[in-house]
């Protein structure tokens, strides 16, 4: 439903968004990562028609976002980078004049109002006006206008920014919910969101597209993937001669001492290819008597990957 | 069409959701007032028309006017809701059209509660009624220029006082150009139809016009012409910087 081809925006001489292409399907949530400064954003306005792309094309349920700006807007509810709103107006006649502006018949104007309130729960607050409203609230009432017409395609630029440990919860679950017949693409800069809510992540930096795959994927990226690691406590022996001895096992590539202190020792060893060390370095730690403390299969960690992809590549 | 009604509704809702329209117009009546009664000497002048209120008006709009346009875009652009207006299925030309309305109605409420001076005259004599009709139309069209060149410059900038200025400066520009002391400039340096021209492009040679009582076709076309071409360029300024 939206199909991005060689999408590229210059401002000047700077290149925010640099050749991108990738398609979303019905279904689908596209978590959108990448470093300060990467182009997430711009993409984002880019497919919302707000800015023109220099080159390149984005298409939005078939709409082009240039020739044919209103026709993907009305398929897409967006809630823009730090979720701007008319201060001087409450989130009611907000929601009500976006609603007008949806093209809402008047007649299911405010079933559609109430049902987009009661799914971000800012009932409490509709009445005040949006200048004196928390920064979670905020988001919360843009939000609410993001989904008020219950739109096919759904753009959240930090959607989660700054609310409260419950509310990301409850966003999370909405995302989750409304994910069946739509399509999502969201940013976040917290790399454990695209694990709970995302089926797909992609990751930009300096504008270029650097990862498009499955969390999962992504989390086999890390060289500690599938790794074992493995903490005793009352280290029997130095950690030099545990080492050797672990790297004794069949299977292990390669061992790499972690940081040891209290008598206790940390290693994580990295299997050959296709080898399973799990089996055989339980057996030892048994026969050995080793206390072991952890003993676990590394799934690979999010942010390791995430630097790694983006190295060297922070902007301002 | 509706889609232009619903911003103007916003809009407009918006100038009353703080006091500061309260305190423009106080403040519009209060400048209207002194001008007429004190700088235009109302009742020395012993005839019953409204010439000494809407002499004024050419100057009073230049600071009055762009108090309501200033804030038009460049609020805007500063607070960000701009990318949310815009990404709304609303085209650029219906939202420049709708807040235009809406800066334009606000003025024409402001100018409407004038009315106890025509009251007054009619009071105290018998005036040409006719005229003085001719002479609102032509301030209100001569607001709805204003607030055109206004609202342009306002989507220029996200600086609210240099909106402001910078309208105020391009209205007074427009004003100046009837004035003697430009028009004799002009013509110590270039050919009378050249001081013609420039003359032509002036508010005040067809705002003097209207309230004549003379509602002449090119007058209108005019105050027609110069409003739609700033809205028009409005809308192109603002696609071309709306994210900058
Ligand atoms: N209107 C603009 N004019 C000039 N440069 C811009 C403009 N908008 C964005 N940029 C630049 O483009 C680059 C990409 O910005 P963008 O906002 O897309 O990053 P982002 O990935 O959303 O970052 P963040 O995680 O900080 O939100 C940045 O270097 C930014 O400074
Ligand atoms: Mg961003």
């Amino acid at each position: 439903m939206i199909e991005i081809q060689h999408l590229t925006k210059r401002f000047g001489a700077l290149t925010a968004v640099d050749d991108v292409s990738f398609d979303v399907a019905r279904g689908e949530v596209l978590g959108f990562l990448g470093p300060n400064g990467a182009g997430k954003s711009t993409t984002m306005k880019m497919v919302t028609g707000f800015l023109d792309p220099t080159s390149g094309t984005a298409k939005v349920c078939g709409h082009d976002v240039v020739s044919d700006p209103i026709g993907a807007q009305r398929k897409i509810g967006y809630l823009p980078e730090g979720a701007p709103l008319y201060g001087d107006m409450t989130p009611r006649g907000l929601l009500k004049f976006v609603a007008e502006a949806r093209g809402i018949p008047a007649s299911q104007r405010a079933a559609a109002i109430d049902r987009a309130v009661s799914r971000v729960h800012i009932e409490e607050v509709l009445n005040r006006r949006i200048d004196t409203l928390s920064k979670g609230y905020k988001r919360r009432v843009g939000l609410a206008q993001a989904i008020v017409h219950d739109p096919e395609v759904l753009i959240l630029d930090e959607p989660t920014d700054g609310l409260d440990p419950n509310q990301k919860h409850d966003v999370r679950e909405l995302i989750r919910e409304m994910s069946r017949d739509k399509v999502i693409v969201l940013s976040t800069h917290i790399l454990e969101e695209v694990a709970a809510v995302c089926s797909r992540a992609i990751i930009i930096a300096r504008g270029k597209l650097r990862f498009d795959g499955t969390p999962a994927d992504l989390q086999a990226m890390d060289p500690a993937h599938g790794a074992v690691s493995l903490t005793i406590g009352q280290a029997p022996g130095t950690t030099e001669a545990l080492g050797e001895s672990l790297s004794a096992i069949d299977g292990v590539a390669r061992v790499e001492p972690l940081d040891a202190a209290n008598g206790v020792a940390s290693f994580r060893l990295y299997p050959a290819e296709g080898a399973n060390v799990f089996g055989p370095l339980s057996a030892l730690a048994h026969e050995r008597g080793w206390e072991v403390d952890h003993l676990a299969v590394e799934d690979g960690r999010l942010d390791e990957v995430f630097r790694t992809v983006t190295a060297g590549d922070a902007r301002s | 069409m509706s889609r232009t009604i619903t911003v103007f509704k916003r809009e407009l809702a918006g100038y009353f959701a703080t006091p500061v329209a309260y305190v423009f117009i106080v403040v519009f009546l209060l400048f209207t007032g002194i001008t007429t009664f004190n700088v235009g000497n109302f009742y020395e002048r012993g005839q019953a028309d409204l010439m000494s209120f809407f002499f004024f008006h050419p100057w009073l709009y230049l600071f009055l006017i762009p108090a309501i346009s200033m804030r038009l875009w460049s609020e805007e652009r500063s607070s960000g809701t701009i990318e949310l207006l815009m990404t709304l299925p609303i085209s650029t030309t219906q939202a420049v059209f709708g807040k235009f309305l809406a800066a334009w109605c606000f003025a024409g409420i402001a100018l409407a509660l004038t009315f106890p001076v025509w009251v007054t005259v009619n009071v105290l004599g018998e005036p040409d009624n006719g005229v003085i009709v001719a002479s609102y139309l032509g301030s209100f069209l001569m607001a709805g220029a204003y607030l055109a060149i206004g609202s342009l410059i306002s989507s220029l900038t996200r600086n609210q006082v240099i909106a402001f200025v910078l309208s105020a400066l391009g209205c007074a520009v427009l004003v100046a150009a009837g004035s003697d002391w430009v028009l004799n400039l002009v013509r110590s340096v270039f050919p009378e139809w050249v001081a013609q021209t420039v003359a032509s492009f002036s508010v005040q040679a067809h705002f003097d016009q209207i309230t004549k009582g003379i509602i002449d076709l090119r007058d209108l076309v005019y105050f027609g012409t110069l409003l739609v071409a700033c809205l028009a360029a409005n809308a192109v300024t603002l696609n071309a910087s709306k994210a900058d």
